[in-house]
């Protein structure tokens, strides 16, 4: 599945998630549901700070990778999921169902990780038999 | 009509004691705050203002790009 068909899918399945950008580390954008390019790419970097200022947070130096993190302010709020390299930063109108959003997120980017499907073949058509030739009158 | 008085009091109490729990709940959850998670399922929460003023005006910039 691409970003944008992943993003779709998110809307549908999401009534909380307002806004989502899909990017790798570096901030190279792979989809968002903004229409305007230059904001998707500020979100991303935005994102991508705000990610490195929590990483630097962490107690001990050997704990584990980040994973996700939440931002609740009174206007709303703030999710970046991680998938491997891939990340997905969205919005939120305030008090979302935070288990339920980060689901949600999380299954985007899974998606988009996952192999597409193959095609489900369509039952080939029967070739007349080679050797099997029509009946013709002998006698003519 | 002591006992009622009593009851009647105590009902008072009880409420008052639930409602002032209902409210500070629901002031702790409109708090602004930075909740990270790791990956081996440990997680901080940061709501001192000295400490998540940062990430809090970077989230901020976000809510005003993201519309």
């Amino acid at each position: 599945m691409d970003a944008a068909a992943a993003l779709e899918r998110l809307q549908e399945i999401s009534s909380q998630v307002r806004a989502a950008v899909i990017f790798e580390r570096g901030g190279k954008v792979a989809g968002a549901t903004l229409a305007d390019d230059q904001r998707a790419k500020q979100v991303a970097e935005e994102a991508e700070a705000l990610l490195a200022d929590a990483e630097q947070r962490r107690d001990r130096a050997d704990d584990d990778e980040f994973a996700q993190l939440e931002v609740a302010l009174q206007a709303g709020s703030v999710f970046i999921v991680r998938d491997g390299d891939r990340l997905i930063a969205a919005t939120t109108p305030p008090e979302p169902t935070v288990g339920l959003v980060f689901y949600d997120l999380k299954s985007c980017l899974r998606e988009l990780a996952a192999p597409a499907a193959p095609k489900k073949r369509s039952p080939a058509k029967r070739k007349p038999a080679a050797g099997r030739k029509e009946k013709t009158d002998a006698k003519s | 009509m002591r006992s009622r008085n009593l009851l009647t009091g105590m009902m008072l109490g009880a409420g008052s004691v639930a409602g002032t729990l209902l409210f500070r709940r629901r002031l702790a959850r409109r708090r602004e705050r930075v909740d990270v998670y790791f990956g081996d399922g440990s997680m901080i929460s940061l709501a001192k203002p000295d400490e998540a003023e940062p990430l809090l005006r970077r989230a901020r910039q976000i809510l005003e790009l993201a519309g």
